[in-house]
């Protein structure tokens, strides 16, 4: 249908020549589409003996409603009214009624009892060759995912129909992934059920698939071998399965060590967004702001709140939170600067109590306002599913856009304090207060808005983090002392270190995780992190010069 | 950093002196006396009547004090802002939780004479080998001092030694606790997880729900905040003393002259950790029950504001200020529990920003108003 109405759409753009040739189009299309209701509409009168000529007539057809028909025949969902022989789709619904569908139009019947209904009926032999043509169908599918898809069906449970369809079909595929896995499949079968020395050579095909399939068959059969005294041609076929599992195996770990390297990176560029707008209140301004966590928090309800503003726009909330999150938490740092952090200049302790202060105050507003609850924010389509490399290893979409976000975030933030005249200000007045005010740079505006920017990208940080964990009130107090630990392990004022700090953090975590656990490697994270600052106090890239002391 | 504080110690050593000790105890003893015989001798019905629960509420408040108590004497007079002392009180707590927990014997949920509940629940069959001598009362006495005092000392030690101070060390104190609150969540450390050690039936001897031992424990934590006060203030007087709190106020200067500030700092770091770890003690037969939330970050800096809000240039503001927050905390939440961390939130910001000196701070201006001192030179709140 949807191809249709496009091809009236350019029909009325590029004139008389498309209009021909949709109408021939539309004449086969109507021709065969005959065909297949007058057939799908003998099914109710056909003896089940005559079945089976009848289903290939079906599959001949090659309709979009073809595949549907086979498929509903398998799953025993295909029925007719009594009276009228009306062909319909019924599933159980409550209270012992069926929940009714025109097969031809798909349009909802009303719900009707067991007794008016009369089931097309089936049988093994049947179902095994619907199977059959419904793979055919798909793995003729133009999609290339269908045909990935019906392969991967056909590899877990290989029948003898299978193979054949797959011979049949693999010279004429086109696509690599799609004929790889069809010769995979393929030997799969004839290590099942070859002789000897197509065993053998079918090992030798299947050496380094990363199916788990192919794994657990080599698994299987090597278990079926006896352990002492094989024959020579048994040793020979042990031989062969074992350098196959070790090839599979070792590529295996491969890629769970790529995996686990993935992890830490992901975690290391959540670190790094949550540490990063610290690294400049902190380690540019040398002002502990201990209601930076609460920054984060309020990004990530600028999130919810953007989700429920344009709840028909949720593909983009996320473009749109980005900059709400930063000027909504921007502009409560600039007032937490004005308000009370100016006054508490050159006394960090005091500064750490007060902002804590503010941290508890601003946890307490969003649970009045939004209730202590958990809020629901929603990822958009493109966020979820996942980049699959090969059958074990695949790259969720959400962690890959964080992390090159991430990464975005950082070079900009680097290109600001070094490329534009705010960055400019910004160092001069943390390096020499005095000298850059006797320079006429305004101090306590470049106070504020420096704690304006650190501030705004935590709520940047926000966003990503509403995408990964629950958004409630404590969001916030869950990263302020990683958030913390990170800036001061990678060195106060350097955000190079910074970055450096949260990636091997996140590497460290995710190494350990398997190793002990999650929360065992975390405290392993923090003892370590608190005996590494004991021996080098200032971090791992210290500032240079003697302005540090 | 604490250039202010050195201006005004002058004025401040009027107030430090033998009579703040004196004024101070005898306040503490004579109430507890007021308190005990209310709650004696009084019957339900009379106006002088104290009722069980609030002799165990003031119970807990004189732990809150003997805690606050020990962060004042690190904060205030050494300039080590903990934000971790939570852990030393948690740890002692956790001593004592350990003894009453043996203390049960068999009249847990399990009947196990050997093994506490949730051993029995984790399919233990021996007691883990730190638990060995926790049901003496010797044991429990040693471990309530040493478990703070050890990691106290090797923390202290660690971190002074490499000068790791300030704010650095004000993180570095928040991540110990925080590390331990995760540690002792897990069911493997063996001081039962995530609920903590609980249902405990008697201390010495004398069961826990009965009214006269709230009492007693009212009475023998009123004494130790008495005995800890006197230690206190003996310690902040004597030469010892005067040394620390030279290193809160120059602490180059004071290396320079030939003292070696990092013993004296773990030293104070150290006794601090051991009254917390007191507090935790006396706190634990009180509330009834002991688990790895004490630990967490919140609850050290909360102690902070205890101090901050009582002043924390004089040891009595420690007492006062835990006191009348924790006071605060009971009547909000009860009322209105919305708004509770909205004022203890605001405290915090207008405490530090209009009130540098606590409620101590304002006592001794109170007093020049009415003495009218002749020195003109000092500068008023």
């Amino acid at each position: 249908m949807h191809r249709i109405s496009l091809l009236l759409l350019l029909l009325v753009i590029s004139g008389q020549s498309y209009a021909i040739k949709t109408e021939v189009n539309e004449e086969v299309h109507k021709k065969t589409h005959s065909k297949l209701t007058s057939l799908v509409n003998q099914l109710p009168k056909t003896k089940l003996r005559d079945m089976a000529t009848l289903i290939e007539q079906i599959s001949q057809t090659k309709q979009p409603l073809t595949r549907q028909v086979l498929q509903f025949m398998i799953d025993g969902e295909l029925y007719y009214l009594k009276a009228n022989k009306q062909l319909v789709r019924a599933q159980d619904a409550a209270n012992r009624l069926y929940k009714l569908t025109d097969l031809f139009t798909g349009q909802p019947l009303p719900d009707v009892k067991k007794s008016k209904l009369s089931k097309i009926r089936t049988n093994n032999r049947l179902r095994s060759a619907l199977r059959s043509m419904i793979a055919k169908i798909d793995l003729t599918d133009k999609n290339k995912h269908v045909r990935l898809q019906a392969v991967k069906q056909l590899l877990s449970s290989p029948g003898k129909e299978s193979s054949v369809i797959i011979t049949e079909l693999i010279g004429t595929e086109k696509d690599q992934d799609v004929q790889a896995l069809m010769a995979t499949t393929l030997s799969l079968r004839q290590l099942k059920s070859g002789d000897h020395s197509e065993k053998i050579e079918a090992l030798q095909q299947l050496s380094g698939s990363l199916e788990p399939t192919v794994k657990n068959e080599v698994v299987r059969l090597f278990a079926n071998l006896p352990e002492k005294a094989p024959s020579a041609e048994q040793q020979i076929l042990k031989d062969a399965l074992s350098n196959t599992l070790e090839e599979i195996e070792s590529r295996a770990s491969f890629y769970s060590l790529l995996e686990t390297v993935f992890f830490g990176l992901s975690l290391g560029s959540v670190l790094l967004l949550a540490a990063i707008g610290l690294a400049i209140t902190f380690g540019v301004m040398g002002v502990i702001n201990m209601a930076h966590g609460e920054m984060i928090m309020l990004g990530a309800y600028t999130t919810y709140v953007v989700q429920l503003a344009f709840p028909s726009m949720i593909e983009y909330s996320l473009l749109i939170a980005v900059p709400a999150a930063f000027i909504v938490s921007g502009s409560v740092g600039v007032i937490i600067e004005r308000g009370v952090i100016r006054f508490l200049k050159g006394r960090p302790l005091e500064t750490l109590l007060a902002t804590f202060g503010i941290s508890l105050i601003l946890q307490q507003l969003v649970r009045t306002i939004f209730s202590p609850l958990n809020r629901q924010v929603i990822s958009p389509e493109w966020m979820s599913g996942s980049w699959q490399i090969n059958p074990i290893f695949s790259l969720t979409f959400n962690r890959l856009y964080i992390i090159i976000f991430s990464i975005f975030v950082f070079i900009s933030l680097l290109m600001i304090l070094k490329k534009t005249s705010l960055g400019l200000h910004v160092r001069a007045v943390s390096q020499n207060r005095d000298m850059a005010r006797a320079l006429s740079i305004k101090s306590d505006w470049v106070d504020a808005i420096t704690f304006g920017l650190g501030s705004g990208i935590a709520g940047v940080a926000g966003v990503v983090l509403s995408q990964l964990t629950n958004v409630g009130p404590n969001l916030g107090q869950a990263y302020i002392i990683d958030s913390f630990l990170v800036v001061v392990f990678g060195g106060v004022g350097n955000l190079w270190g910074t970055l450096v700090a949260a990636v091997s953090l996140g590497l460290t975590n995710k190494f350990l995780e398997p190793v002990t656990g999650t929360v065992l490697a975390k405290i392993i994270v923090l003892v370590g992190l608190v005996l590494f600052i004991q021996k080098r106090p200032k971090g791992l890239f210290p500032q240079k010069g003697r302005s540090t002391d | 950093m604490h250039t202010q504080t050195t201006q005004e110690s002058t004025k401040q050593s009027l107030f430090r002196s033998k009579n703040s000790l004196h004024l101070t105890i005898g306040i503490l003893l004579i109430t507890t006396l007021l308190v005990t015989l209310g709650n004696l001798f009084f019957p339900e019905s009379s106006a002088f009547h104290v009722s069980d629960y609030t002799v165990s509420l003031l119970g807990k408040y004189l732990c809150y004090a003997l805690l606050a108590l020990a962060v004042d004497l690190v904060w205030g007079y050494c300039g080590i802002l903990s934000l971790g002392h939570g852990a030393f009180f948690t740890l002692g707590g956790y001593a004592m939780g350990m003894y009453l927990m043996r203390q049960i014997g068999d009249r847990g949920v399990y009947g196990n004479p050997d093994l506490p509940d949730f051993m029995v629940f984790l399919n233990l069959t021996e007691l883990p080998w730190f638990w060995a001598g926790s049901d003496s009362i010797v044991w429990m006495v040693c471990m309530v001092f040493l478990g703070p005092g050890l990691l106290a000392f090797i923390f202290g030690s660690l971190a002074f030694r490499s000068r790791v101070s300030g704010v650095y060390l004000s993180i570095m104190t928040q991540a110990m606790t925080y590390a331990l609150m995760l540690a002792f969540f897990r069911n493997e450390m063996g001081f039962g997880g995530n609920n903590g050690l609980t249902d405990f039936k008697e201390i010495f001897g004398f069961s826990l729900q009965s009214p006269s031992t709230k009492l007693g424990l009212f009475v023998a934590t009123a004494i130790a905040l008495s005995l800890a006060y006197c230690v206190c203030h003996f310690i902040v007087k004597s030469k010892m003393g005067r040394v620390v709190t030279a290193i809160r106020d120059a602490e180059s200067r004071v290396r320079f002259v030939g003292y070696k500030p990092e013993h004296y700092k773990v030293w104070i770091f150290v006794v601090s950790a051991m009254l917390a770890g007191l507090a935790g003690a006396l706190y634990v037969p009180q509330v009834g029950i002991i688990n790895p939330g004490e630990f967490s970050p919140l609850n050290s800096i909360e102690i902070v504001i205890w101090v901050a809000v009582g002043g924390r240039n004089s040891l009595y503001g420690a007492i006062i200020g835990a006191i009348v927050v924790s006071y605060a905390k009971t009547r909000f939440t009860a009322i209105m529990p919305e708004a509770w961390l909205f004022a203890l939130g605001g405290l915090f910001v207008l405490v530090t920003l209009l009130l540098p000196k606590g409620i101590a701070g304002i006592i001794p201006s109170i007093k020049q108003k009415f003495t009218k001192a002749p020195d003109s030179t000092e500068v008023s709140l």
